[in-house]
């Protein structure tokens, strides 16, 4: 059963990732990777609310394991790090690192504050 | 030839015009083939995750250690995406967006350095925080040139 809540959620998160960043990326012409750091800064959040909540184990398969995990995304996160480093936008490579980690935290505290506070 | 730009987005860019134009006609095939790479990547995340899970307070490595080769394997995929097998147009969807990113997870990272600190190990935190940095992005290098080395060398383009 948890098998299967967990590949809900990551069936549904993955495409929502590709779909946001699209839409991100259709909106701007900068190559800021903001699509990316949307999605991980919003599954950060989600995660942060489903670790505050007294989630049972069904929940934290399906939103946390399965939706955030595959909606998040480390792999694309350092790549389009690297490739800003390699295209001289070296600026823009760290402040990926810098706003990632500072609005992910930020978001996934919140994210538990506000869960907690609810109950 | 005309080579097509290389991404700076892994998941999808649209300065790439192959990329700009993979859901038409029908959005079906590349949306499914993420779909179905992402519960692929959820489900070996989840196994790893389970085989080594940490106490409260203890060192995430289960996640470090799926972040780090999932940024390995995308260095060594986008070299194959963009230099290799540049017609397959489910392959980057599928193994790349789906399967990497369904695999490796910004989430769980977040809420682990939080969780860490909390349960009063603030210096266990900060080293998987950073731990996990100098892991990942030197592996997405690495992955890469050794992807050029073995396969691109190899294979006439």
């Amino acid at each position: 059963m948890t098998l299967l809540l967990i590949a809900v959620g990551a069936a549904i998160g993955a495409p929502l990732r590709y779909l946001t960043d699209r839409a991100i990326q259709a909106r701007h012409d900068s190559v800021f990777p903001w699509g990316t750091l949307t999605v991980n800064v919003a599954g950060s959040l989600v995660l942060g609310v489903v670790t505050g909540l007294p989630a049972t184990s069904a929940w934290t398969a399906l939103l946390g394991t399965g939706f955030c995990g595959a909606l998040t995304t480390y792999s694309t996160f350092s790549y389009e790090t690297l490739r800003l480093a390699e295209e001289g936008a070296r600026f823009y490579a760290v402040m990926n690192v810098v706003a990632s980690v500072v609005a992910g935290l930020g978001a996934a505290a919140v994210g538990f504050v506000f869960a907690q506070a609810l109950q | 030839m005309e080579h097509e730009p290389v991404p700076i987005d892994a998941d999808i860019d649209l300065h790439v015009p192959a990329e700009r134009a993979e859901l038409r006609p029908s959005p079906v095939p590349v949306l499914a083939a993420i779909s179905a790479g992402g519960v692929c990547g959820a489900l070996a995340r989840y196994a790893v995750a389970r085989t080594w899970p940490h106490d409260p307070g203890g060192f995430p490595w289960a996640t470090l250690v799926i972040n780090v080769t999932g940024c390995l394997l995308i260095g060594v995929l986008m070299v194959i995406v963009t230099e290799v097998a540049t017609g397959r147009r489910l392959l980057r969807p599928f193994l790349g967006v789906g399967v990497l990113g369904g695999y490796t997870t910004f989430s769980t990272y977040a809420v682990e350095i939080h969780q860490t600190a909390a349960a009063g190990a603030p210096w266990t935190a900060l080293a998987y925080l950073a731990g996990t940095l100098a892991g990942a992005l030197p592996a997405v290098w690495a992955g890469s040139a050794l992807a050029r080395a073995l396969i691109v060398a190899k294979a006439p383009l």
